[in-house]
């Protein structure tokens, strides 16, 4: 735990810094520092409450662990769904739905096939 | 404003159903609820942005969920055997979606609104499509080798310089990446380089990489994907993206930590050690012989037996033994046996396959043993049965510093009064290592297919009580 932590902290700082480097070389978008400093303390939160919970998952799970986030990451959906949605070009909105498409594939299957998986799950036998 | 503030409310109770969703996860018996929780956080995050004004192309959407779904539900039925394949499929489609949001922002912020480009954005976009790409290409690659995809090599391709060629490709993504963020107008043409350079790097990544790494690829992969995500969440300014990506980057963080542990690895050493080739065999000169046993004979030692670990490994799922093997279970279980199942973090080809696999065949998880746990009880147990593990079951790990298996935490199978251990032939496993625990003096063999091995022992069992 206590090395992932470190990593997670460390990868964190470095983007960070990273980023902001990038934004005041520049000194672009008036007002969007603050935005940038939220969203890293999100992602540092973030990336801290997920460490202490998946460290906690237990092993035995660690299968159906894996295709729930899956499940959970394609929150992609919600982008692609801004972009399919909005009037834009043509091509645009064509990403858009093939990536909108790639999203809910991994929303049902992922929620689906966990289940499945979880259910099978069982302290004893089955009464026969 | 109304809508807005539903939006923002229905993000802000998505993320705590998300982090709720993963906590329950800690105990087989919250996690089903963990999945609702799922559920629940998803559908009030895709309503919540239908809200969002200025969304009105519902042909497109409803199109594209409804395929979705009609994809989705296919994929989802798969038998428990293919799961790591859909894994690494459903990897790729996180990162083609997180690739192609971060392409089309970029085109549509380079035609309408160059400013918005600051560097700030530009370097999410960036590390959104390197990401995104590269988790594709690799992931379906993965997803091909598990598959045992004809034209996709098993074993690991290497070539002189690989690692080389690889890593100047990266660092030419990178600078084009850079370029691009300094002055992100100037030079669009290098946009569709880098994501070449992603796609080409993604398949290259994956090539040299063999089998028995798949699980730690495969947990490695599931963190990109969710990174991606983190990175399309600065894009679009959205917190809630950036809390899911990186609930799913740490998650695929810490399993590929555990599976490294597990074999005594580093990353590096992972992505550019190329294990698993063919190891050139070493002449000694002794002959070394194995003794094998009959089902009959294995059948009557467990019947005597008061206590009996099984440990299973990726042979069991190849074979589809793991029903003949609950048989097994339970005629034991009812003569009085104590059967446990030892499990070892990278048995299989996935994080946990082996417990998943298990389970489906209605063996209580309280019987699935940790490697940590089981190994102090070895010594007193009177038979192990292997069942087509291989270097997890190797004491080659513990002493013999010119394995290549050296260091890894191992089961300790030579450690119980006597090993049975079922193998097609004395072919070397996975990982191209010759087994010592097949010579050692305790250990007989049952050749044959794996589930009809087993077979064979329950019916000895069930059939035979009392004639010997």
């Amino acid at each position: 735990m206590h090395r992932t932590t470190w990593i997670a902290a460390g990868l964190a700082i470095v983007v960070a810094a990273g980023a902001g480097a990038a934004e005041s070389a520049t000194g672009h978008a008036p007002g969007s520092t603050s935005t940038l400093e939220t969203l890293l303390y999100v992602f540092l939160l973030g990336s801290f409450i997920g460490l202490g919970v998946i460290t906690r998952v237990s092993r035995l799970l660690h299968t159906p662990l894996m295709s729930i986030t899956n499940a959970i990451s394609a929150i992609a959906v919600v982008g692609s769904l801004i972009i399919t949605g909005t009037k834009h070009p043509l091509y645009i909105n064509i990403l858009g739905a093939i990536a909108l498409f790639a999203s809910m594939t991994n929303i049902v299957s992922g929620f689906l096939i966990t289940d499945r998986m979880l259910k099978m799950f069982k302290t004893k036998e089955p009464g026969k | 404003m109304n809508s807005a503030i539903f939006t923002s409310v229905a993000y802000l109770v998505g993320t705590a159903l998300f982090i709720l969703s993963l906590h329950w996860m800690n105990t087989p018996k919250t996690a089903r609820r963990g999945v609702f929780a799922g559920v629940g956080g998803m559908t009030l995050a895709i309503v919540g942005t239908m809200f969002t004004p200025g969304i009105e192309n519902w042909l497109f959407i409803a199109v594209a969920i409804a395929l979705g779904f009609a994809v989705g539900v296919p994929l989802s039925m798969v038998p428990l055997t293919a799961v790591p394949q859909r894994t690494a499929l459903s990897h790729a489609f996180g990162g083609i979606a997180a690739g192609l949001v971060g392409t089309a922002k970029y085109y549509l912020w380079l035609n309408e609104a160059p400013a918005e480009l600051t560097a700030f954005r530009m370097t999410a976009i960036i590390a959104e499509i390197l990401l995104g790409y590269l988790t594709f290409t690799g992931s379906l690659m993965a997803a091909g080798k598990l598959q045992e995809v004809k034209w996709i090599p098993q074993r690991p391709v290497t070539y002189p310089g690989q690692n080389l060629t690889n890593l100047a490709l990266f660092a030419v993504a990178i600078v084009c990446g850079v370029i691009l963020i300094v002055n992100p107008t100037g030079y669009p043409f290098l946009f569709p380089v880098v994501i070449g350079l992603s796609l080409l790097f993604g398949i290259l990544l994956i090539i040299p990489i063999g089998g028995a790494d798949m699980p730690t690829v495969i947990a490695l992969l599931n963190s990109y994907a969710g990174l991606s995500a983190v990175a399309m969440g600065f894009v679009l300014d959205n917190k809630l993206l950036v809390v899911a990506g990186a609930l799913d980057g740490s998650s695929g963080l810490i399993l590929s930590i555990i599976m490294c542990k597990a074999m005594n690895r580093s990353f590096a050493n992972v992505l550019f050690g190329a294990f698993g080739q063919v190891q050139k065999k070493v002449e000694g000169g002794e002959q070394r012989t194995v003794k094998s046993e009959t089902a009959e004979g294995a059948a009557m030692v467990m019947e005597q037996a008061s206590k009996v670990v099984i440990i299973p490994g990726y042979g069991m799922a190849v074979a589809q033994a793991q029903h003949r093997v609950r048989e097994l279970f339970d005629i034991l279980t009812k003569r009085g046996v104590d059967v446990k199942f030892a499990i070892h973090p990278v048995a299989g080809r996935m994080p946990g396959h082996m417990n998943v696999l298990l389970a489906e065949a209605d063996i209580p998880y309280d019987r699935l043993v940790e490697m940590g746990d089981i190994n102090p009880e070895l010594p007193q147990t009177d038979v192990v049965l292997v069942i087509g593990a291989n270097d997890v079951v190797n004491p080659a790990a513990r002493h013999d510093k010119s394995s290549p298996i050296y260091g890894m935490p191992i089961i300790d199978a030579d450690k119980a009064r006597m090993c049975l251990a079922i193998k097609r032939s004395m072919n070397p496993g996975f990982a191209g290592i010759e087994n010592e625990l097949y010579f050692a003096g305790s250990t007989y063999m049952l050749f044959g297919d794996a589930k009809a091995v087993v077979g064979e022992v329950v019916k000895a069992l069930s059939g035979g009580s009392g004639m010997h």
